[in-house]
């Protein structure tokens, strides 16, 4: 069993700080690190990878410390998120030479490309993959030396459908094999289809951690912000309020509008055309104000 | 402390990329006037001398060393290729290692022979000049592949440092302030140079001694310091 500590860690770059005080447990299984664009996801995986040394705090390997540790890559399987490979070389020979770094032979090799099911194109040139082929032979890299923990910064990326699908299959298969597999991904439905353990980070900090429903009904339950116009809009008003889905109504005399807050998504969603019809107000627009999925993290931070 | 692998795949990647093109270039070229030259004005063992000294020792060896020395690791560190090096169990020293000897090679092959060539193409080798010049290149290959590598290690902008000091450092103060040739590895090759040509004909500013020093401290320490360097290097993400 691998399992990767980190401890405290923080990192800065200049005044920026990309990952602040964060400490968790990658241990055997698929787990997806969630986090919008520019939160820290990058910073973390990176230092898992021994690519970044910690400002503070540690990350370690069942203990044993990874930056400037090389014979952690005996453990270690790392996917990239860059694009970069050795493009002028075919695919088949880039995944030997990852082999013969291992000290491994030519039938690692062949096994991991066979394993992502790139053999057909393995003596074409990099240069000439798509990205999911890319994708393929950078997961075959990874795996020539059958690896317990695998790192994969945002692998979904310019997959198509398909592509993901087979990429989600071997990293459950892997998983289920009593690997530790971490990837990270700004795009909630993929974590939601392979992980079952989320750890989520938003502006660098560790915001919630823990199975995936439980951070999914966090996620729906969080108070929805609602702006919404109609023909009587104090009316309407008035008539919400006496419901306990809604926790709040401001009349925005500015926009002409309410700004309302709702806390039972589900039952606000219904009670809304049904207290409309009732008084004979028409409702003109009614838009959430905060669904990205940016405001769904920030509320998570602060829950 | 030398890795097949690194060594191939280096090998591929600085002969494989458009920036090859001037190593084949340059030798042509110093090929090309050595061959108008001794049809021009025959033998004449001073222009032999002054052409391998002020082309080809001081103009050809640097810039292919700056290709092969820069090349050797600079595109890999700037694109984020070497991650697929880092991310191995192989010491870091060693990638740096077997880097310096591919650089130095390809160095090597690229300015020592067809200063050779060029050497006998001029004299037929007269006052054992293109002997010296030879040597001389092959030397000045070390220092300058162990320098370039460190610079590609350490700067995103290593040719444009690398062709300063090869140019601007080597070729303008090292010929005209007498204390820039003191740190100039031209003028360490040039002291052994001097020990193989016939009287008079090669000048060097340097004592074999003091060269000898310098050279060796430099390439030693340039690598040590791009081994460590390499240890330490960090991949920033691209958030």
């Amino acid at each position: 069993m691998t399992v990767i500590d980190i401890d405290h860690t923080s990192r800065w770059f200049g005044n920026v700080v990309a990952v602040n005080d964060v400490t968790m447990r990658i241990g055997p299984g698929v787990t997806g690190l969630l986090g919008p664009n520019g939160a820290g996801k990058s910073t973390l995986i990176n230092m898992m990878g021994g690519f970044l040394a910690p400002s503070t705090g540690t990350v370690t390997l069942d203990g044993a410390p990874i930056w400037r540790n090389e014979s952690v890559y005996r453990q270690i399987g790392v996917v990239p998120e860059r694009e970069a490979m050795y493009d002028f070389l075919t695919g088949r020979e880039f995944v030997v030479a990852n082999a013969e770094l291992h000290g491994l032979d030519d039938a690692a090799a062949q096994r991991a490309l066979a394993t992502v099911e790139m053999e057909y194109a393995q003596d074409r040139k990099i240069a000439t993959y798509s990205k999911g082929m890319r994708q393929r032979v950078k997961m075959a890299s990874a795996l020539v030396h059958d690896p317990s923990v695998l790192l994969l910064d945002e692998p979904f990326n310019g997959m198509d459908p398909r592509q993901r699908m087979q990429l989600m299959d071997l990293l459950r298969r892997m998983g289920a094999e009593g690997r530790t597999v971490l990837f990270s991904s700004h795009i909630l439905e993929e974590v939601e289809q392979l992980a079952s353990h989320i750890e989520v980070i938003v502006a660098g900090r560790h915001a919630a951690s823990g199975d995936f429903r439980k951070i999914r009904r966090l996620m729906t339950d969080r108070p929805h912000r609602y702006l919404i116009r109609s023909s009587d809009d104090r009316a309407l008003a008035a008539a919400l309020i006496a419901d306990p889905s809604t926790a709040g109504i401001e009349v925005d005399r500015k926009e002409g509008a309410l700004l309302i807050q709702a806390v039972d998504f589900g039952r606000f969603t219904e009670l809304l055309p049904n207290v409309a019809r009732a008084h004979g107000i028409r409702l003109l627009t009614v838009s959430p104000s905060d669904e990205s999925l940016e405001s769904v993290f920030s509320y998570l931070v602060s829950a | 402390m030398y890795n097949p692998t690194v060594a191939r795949l280096t090998y591929r990647a600085l002969l494989g990329r458009r920036r090859a093109l001037i190593l084949f270039a340059l030798p042509a070229l110093l090929i090309a006037i050595s061959l108008a030259v001794r049809g021009l004005t025959g033998v004449d063992d001073k222009v032999a001398a002054d052409l391998l000294g002020g082309f080809a020792l001081a103009t050809m060896v640097p810039l292919i060393g700056v290709i092969a020395g820069t090349g050797a690791i600079g595109p890999e560190i700037d694109d984020g290729s070497i991650v697929y090096l880092l991310a191995k169990p192989v010491k870091r020293p060693t990638i740096i290692m077997t880097k310096l000897i591919v650089a130095i090679a390809v160095t090597m092959a690229f300015s020592a022979i067809p200063t050779f060539l060029a050497g006998f193409i001029l004299n037929g080798n007269g006052q054992n000049i293109a002997v010296a010049y030879t040597v001389a290149a092959l030397v000045a290959s070390i220092a300058y592949s162990a320098l370039f590598l460190l610079l590609g290690t350490v700067s995103r902008h290593a040719v444009v440092f690398g062709l300063v000091y090869a140019l601007i450092w080597e070729s303008l103060f090292g010929s005209l302030v007498d204390g820039a040739k003191t740190l100039s590895v031209q003028q360490w090759a040039l002291t052994l140079a001097e020990k193989i040509a016939g009287e008079g004909y090669v000048d060097s500013a340097v004592a074999l001694s003091t060269a000898s020093v310098l050279l060796v401290a430099v390439t030693v320490g340039a690598t040590a310091y791009a081994g460590q360097r390499l240890r330490r290097l960090t991949l920033a993400g691209e958030e």
